[in-house]
């Protein structure tokens, strides 16, 4: 069935020049040159609305704007639900989509307004006083013990150190082009922060940033061997993912080419295909052999983390893995983003990062394990407040991916799945991989979370507090505006005005 | 003194460098009213290679330019290291674009020679395709005499 496209290629004449540039940037063949007429035409059926030629126009000829071709309004039946129908009646297949769950349900980040001082406490200037932002991933003794002599026990169990509480989450090589993990693995370095491989190996030039590294073993186990765990940070272990949990995931053969093949230890061309579960965890006990392998192959100098996706029972699941022996949960909301993932897993499963961060934080409290472990938390963090309320909520760090996109050109036109990124991020194609230069990509991530840290900062001196640890947990700091009694108690903050 | 270095790891053949020159050198303030209609005459090029490989060549300014020593009407001269050419005293023999080894001394609108002056002539102050090329492919660099 042909439908009216769902974007309009709208180009002023009276601007154009002509440079072809529009046609040459566009992946998806949208444009081209008419010679006859001298004009630029273009089938806008395959416009994703990237951008890609709008920022590259030099004229300003170009925009893309949304068809007003709509079927017959409809508030159950949308337009967009009647064409999914459409299709899948069309193709019998399963829809797929990429980055996070666009749908409009409750971000609680933005119903959630932060204290500032005023009269009776001092705030503090950030550029005037000193403000503390690193902090240190990993289990924390409960008491202080001391040696024989007397003397104080300063052996701890292996942390990661941050210069502030944000890192670049998983992405994978091969989801992901060379030049973005290259980008993030230099800004990594560069920032004294961590960058995530993801799921598919460790490319050989990147083990030189191994220090800003965290390897990630997961379900399919791809690119994983001694070397490659040694050259870590850190070790996470991927049982989930906010996208899309309770599912594996899978690389097409077709980007399964030369290097990412490699580094993934797979024949070239072969589909990668990780598992839904890890087939040796089955129950908690599972997991600690599994994070107790891993310590031993790496002789108990890295931290272990845990991912998990953010679903009904979190707090109790991450109850169990604080005493599975990993020193580090990460949960990743459903607003997380993805390369690929079935639109309806993507859409509907799991649960936000906020009650999740919230519930979590509280269940170890309340059972007195919450020094066992870190909390990292991710599934769409956007900007250096809703840092700032995570980690009021409990979080000792924050996991970025869709940011981190965005700040190296990304422009979320959720395509990532069609291997054609515009930008040079979520492909593998050589002449599209290239737009993405690492100088520029990094120097761009660097800029975005120096920015952040200035806001982080000046956020903490107005509460008056000049040390990211002693916000951790602290949602006396918070209010809610607009929330439900229930909302507020798992959140575990009160209401603006009380 | 700085110069225009070519990274064409990076360069993606969008031509962009081209149309941002001939703007430059326009000597308008709008890029439509100077460029639409007409074929331009940029003093950069993107040439491509065999393998499909672009990367946009403009004049080197050679430390011993052997288009000023070529020219037959003392055109073409240095400036501060910069190379220029007095379009008053071209008398359009071309001279200049045939032993240019790079190719980089080519024919304007009106059949004179025409070069890249590193847009210290125009009222961009630095050059335009550097600054507008969005890949970085293009730098403007000191990076010494090496020639
Ligand atoms: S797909 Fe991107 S580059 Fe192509 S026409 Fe649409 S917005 Fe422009
Ligand atoms: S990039 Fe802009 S000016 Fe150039 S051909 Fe396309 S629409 Fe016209
Ligand atoms: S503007 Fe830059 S990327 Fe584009 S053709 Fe010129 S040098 Fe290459
Ligand atoms: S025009 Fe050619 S020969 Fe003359 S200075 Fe430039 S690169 Fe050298």
């Amino acid at each position: 069935m042909n439908f009216y496209p769902e974007f309009e290629v709208v180009r002023n004449d009276s601007r154009c020049i002509r440079c072809r540039v529009c046609e040459r940037q566009c992946a998806n063949e949208v444009h081209w040159y008419d010679a006859d007429g001298k004009v630029m035409l273009s089938d806008e059926s395959k416009c994703v609305n990237c951008q890609r030629c709008v920022t590259l126009c030099p004229t300003r000829a170009l925009k893309i704007v949304k068809s007003d071709c709509r079927l017959r309004e409809n508030a159950n039946y949308s337009d967009q639900t009647i064409k999914e129908i459409y299709r899948q009646a069309e193709t019998g297949g399963v829809l797929l989509s990429s980055m996070g769950n666009p749908n409009p349900l409750p971000v609680y980040w933005d119903k959630i307004l932060i204290n500032a001082s005023q009269v009776t406490n001092p705030p503090i200037d950030p550029l005037r006083e000193p403000m503390e932002t690193r902090v240190f991933l990993g289990k924390k003794p409960e008491h202080i013990t001391r040696n024989a002599d007397g003397t104080l026990n300063t052996q701890l169990a292996p942390q990661l150190t941050l210069s502030m509480p944000v890192m670049f989450s998983a992405m994978s090589y091969g989801s992901i082009s060379y030049n973005a993990h290259a980008s993030l693995a230099r800004a990594a370095s560069a920032l004294g922060i961590c960058y995530n491989t993801g799921e598919g190996g460790l490319h050989e030039d990147f083990y030189k940033y191994g220090k800003n590294t965290i390897v990630q073993v997961a379900s399919g186990r791809f690119g994983v061997h001694k070397d490659y765990l040694e050259a870590g940070a850190a070790i996470e272990i991927k049982m989930g993912q906010g996208a899309k949990p309770g599912i594996g995931g899978h690389l097409p053969g077709t980007k399964a080419v030369g290097d990412v093949a490699k580094t993934r230890m797979i024949p070239e061309g072969s589909d990668a295909i990780s598992p839904a579960p890890h087939h040796d965890i089955y129950s908690i006990e599972d997991l600690r052999q599994l994070v107790y392998s891993l310590k031993e192959a790496t002789e108990y100098r890295l931290p272990v983390i845990v991912k998990v996706a953010a679903v009904h029972n979190i707090a109790a699941i991450a109850s169990g893995i604080a005493r599975s022996g990993a020193d580090i949960i990460a949960i990743d909301g459903f607003r997380g983003g993805t390369g690929a993932a079935p639109t309806r897993i993507r859409d509907n499963d799991g649960i936000p990062i906020e009650p999740a961060l919230a519930a979590v934080d509280k269940r170890l409290r309340d059972e007195g394990i919450r020094n066992n472990v870190s909390i990292v938390c991710g599934g769409s963090v956007r900007s250096a407040s809703d840092v700032v309320k995570a980690i009021a909520l409990g979080a000792d760090a924050c996991y970025i991916a869709t940011a981190a996109c965005l700040a190296m050109g990304c422009h979320l036109c959720r395509s990532c799945h069609t291997g054609k990124c515009n930008w040079g991020i979520a492909t593998q194609r050589p002449d599209l991989v290239k737009r993405l230069n690492p100088d520029i990509g990094s120097q761009r991530l660097i800029n975005l979370m120096d920015a952040w840290r200035h806001e982080i900062k000046e956020l903490m001196g107005g509460m008056g507090i000049n040390s990211i640890e002693a916000l951790r947990g602290n949602r006396l700091m918070l209010r809610g505006v607009g929330l439900t009694e229930k909302e507020l108690e798992i959140l575990g903050i009160a209401h603006a005005g009380e | 003194m700085k110069r225009i270095y070519v990274k064409e790891e990076w360069c993606l053949g969008c031509r962009l460098c081209e149309y941002n020159c001939a703007f430059a050198n326009s000597g308008m303030t709008d890029m439509v009213k100077a460029l639409r209609g007409k074929e331009i005459h940029p003093r950069i090029q993107v040439e491509t290679d065999a393998d499909g490989i672009t990367y946009a060549v403009s004049c080197r300014h050679c430390t011993d330019p052997i288009c000023v020593k070529s020219c037959i009407a003392g055109a073409i001269s240095k400036k501060d290291g910069v190379i220029e050419i007095d379009h008053s005293k071209c008398v359009g023999c071309l001279t200049c674009v045939l032993v240019c080894p790079y190719g980089c001394v080519v024919e304007d609108e009106g059949g004179a020679a025409q070069k890249c002056e590193l847009c210290m002539k125009n009222t961009c102050g630095a050059p335009a395709c550097v600054k507008g090329c969005p890949n970085g492919a293009i730098v403007y660099e000191e990076r010494g005499e090496a020639e």
